[in-house]
């Protein structure tokens, strides 16, 4: 479905949060993504048709809460074109950064004592591997952001060496809107024989994801960014690699077989999951896949560069505006900051006029110190933005301006 | 639709007044408490430093920098506790700033409103 400014006012119906909210112009998407109705929907549906344990039991619930589950897998794996095998739910992207922040030691060859990341991460792929660094004797590399705001691909390539074990990268900034070349990172770290992780959080709503032609070791996404329901995440990490690590959380559903001196675990993914799973928001989330593969993720990316270019031009006219973001290979994200204005002020006086932006650090402060400010506003787009939309940002920006007296 | 007013609810002209010409704003020549406490969410830094005497605030001062929020607070704050008694200063709270400021601000926001009380609190502690 190709997605304008009139389809998109169709589409937007879909969204119950438009209605009970009227006037509200959601421009925090890279934050989390708002939730249609129909993802809304199957998470109730399963509590009051569906809801047994999965894996569990054998009665008729509990085969068809299992069969279910086993489903949405299914959707998740064909949504990045991995195998269902390979993809571990979690409760966010964070959480999968952390399991391969926990296991990945245990495939690490010896030698190899270096990880390294961008000044772009977010906190959530800086810190874990600030702790490993801690307790594990890892030096931590960076490599740096240029001043068109795009990884400087010859300084990743002088730092990548024999020694670095992981590379870890974003596929997209959370606040440049940045595409990085992830395609060449993961070519470039395997010849270096490190383990490849590619951050989708900011890709897998717009980006079509082929995790086999990235080629990359592991890639982490969270659902509610992707119109699915909170508490839920994805990992994916390639088969052999998954058979080999030891598992992150210990429990039930994770063992062939344990006596009171032994255990013996199960095979991935199931090894990987301990405990009761999220059975509802896998299939909710699978739901928000099915909606979004609908519409098209081409479609989508083609809306969200129309409405961020539609955007950058109109902001462009704004006296004393800067803003932080490349020209090209970008998704539907803007930073700026007006001259001399906290960006909290901005985000304080847009709320009054009922627009939701971003502002402040956006989890990555090594970027803020990159960029020498100390934070910035941010406006994301997503499905059911329109250019109206951007018209009453820019005209809400203006209106800042000049209650500053600029 | 028209989104564009902006009602004028922590962003009054008093305020903004105040923002663009602070009180106090500066550096102390003989200060004999001081601290600077961090907003980390927004990055905002605020310095004050004081001057007591007999258990009384002579001299106030803040330096640093923030958003329109946490500079008013700061100015009106330091206007406030000159010529208090020190176990006064620490008896103020959230109640007194917002009076203080006379507006509204919003839950996300009262951070950056008692940003300079703590400051001035845990210099004098
Ligand atoms: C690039 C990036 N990585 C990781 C995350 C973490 O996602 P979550 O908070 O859902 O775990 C975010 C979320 O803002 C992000 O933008």
């Amino acid at each position: 479905m190709e997605l304008n400014e009139k389809s998109v006012k169709k589409l937007k119906e879909d969204f119950p949060i438009f209605k009970n909210n009227p006037g509200l112009v959601y421009l925090d998407n890279a934050a989390t993504s708002q939730r249609p109705s129909i993802v809304i929907r199957a998470l109730v549906d399963f509590y009051e048709k569906e809801n047994a344990n999965a894996s569990r039991g054998v009665y008729t619930l509990a085969e068809k809460a299992t069969e279910r589950y086993a489903e949405a897998r299914k959707v998740v794996a064909n949504f990045i074109g991995a195998n269902p095998n390979e993809i571990i739910f979690t409760r966010n992207a964070t959480e999968g950064l952390n399991l391969l922040s926990y296991t990945l030691t245990s495939i690490i060859p010896q030698g190899k004592n270096e990880i390294l990341l961008t000044e772009m991460e977010h906190h959530s792929n800086l810190v874990p591997w600030k702790q490993l660094a801690k307790s594990e004797g890892f030096k931590l590399k960076f490599v740096k952001v240029k001043n068109d705001f795009t990884l400087d691909m010859d300084d990743l390539k002088e730092k990548l060496t024999e020694k670095t074990a992981i590379v870890s990268v974003t596929h997209v900034s959370n606040v440049l809107g940045t595409i990085n070349p992830v395609e060449e990172i993961s070519r470039l770290g395997k010849e270096k024989g490190a383990l490849v992780i590619i951050d989708g959080a900011q890709s897998a709503p717009s980006l079509k994801t082929d995790v086999k032609k990235i080629a990359c070791d592991f890639f982490v996404f969270s659902s509610h960014k992707i119109l699915g329901p909170g508490g839920i995440g994805v990992l994916y990490g390639r088969i052999e690699l998954l058979e080999k690590m030891k598992p992150f959380n210990f429990g039930g559903g994770m063992i062939k077989k344990v006596t009171l001196s032994e255990t013996e675990f199960t095979s991935p993914p199931e090894r990987f999951e301990a405990g009761t799973q999220n059975i509802a928001e896998a299939i909710a989330l699978a739901e928000s896949i099915k909606y979004l593969e609908k519409i098209g993720l081409d479609n989508i990316h083609d809306w969200e560069i129309e409405l961020v270019n539609y955007a950058l031009k109109k902001l462009k006219e704004i006296e004393g505006i800067e803003i932080y973001g490349p020209s090209e290979n970008k998704v539907g994200i803007i930073s700026f900051n007006l001259k001399d204005i906290h960006p909290h002020d901005v985000a304080s006086l847009l709320n009054d006029s009922g627009i939701a932006i971003r502002a402040g650090h956006h989890c990555a402060m090594p970027l803020m110190n990159r960029l020498g400010v100390v934070g910035t506003c941010r406006a994301s787009f997503y499905i059911y933005n329109t250019l109206e939309d951007v018209d009453a940002l820019v005209e809400a920006l203006k209106k800042v301006m000049e209650k500053f007296g600029k | 639709m028209n989104h564009t007013e902006i009602p004028d609810d922590m962003y009054r002209e008093h305020i903004l007044e105040l923002y663009k010409s602070p009180s106090n704003f500066g550096e102390l020549e003989k200060a004999n408490h001081e601290a600077t406490e961090h907003n980390t969410i927004c990055g905002d830094e605020i310095t004050v430093q004081l001057l007591t005497e007999n258990e009384i605030v002579k001299e106030a001062k803040f330096s640093g920098s923030g958003c329109v929020i946490s500079m008013v607070a700061s100015s009106l704050l330091t206007d406030k506790i000159k010529g208090m008694k020190i176990s006064e200063v620490l008896k103020l709270n959230q109640k007194d700033i917002l009076k203080l400021m006379g507006i509204k601000v919003t839950p996300a926001r009262i951070k950056c409103a008692l940003l300079p009380l703590e400051a001035a609190k845990r210099a004098l502690e």
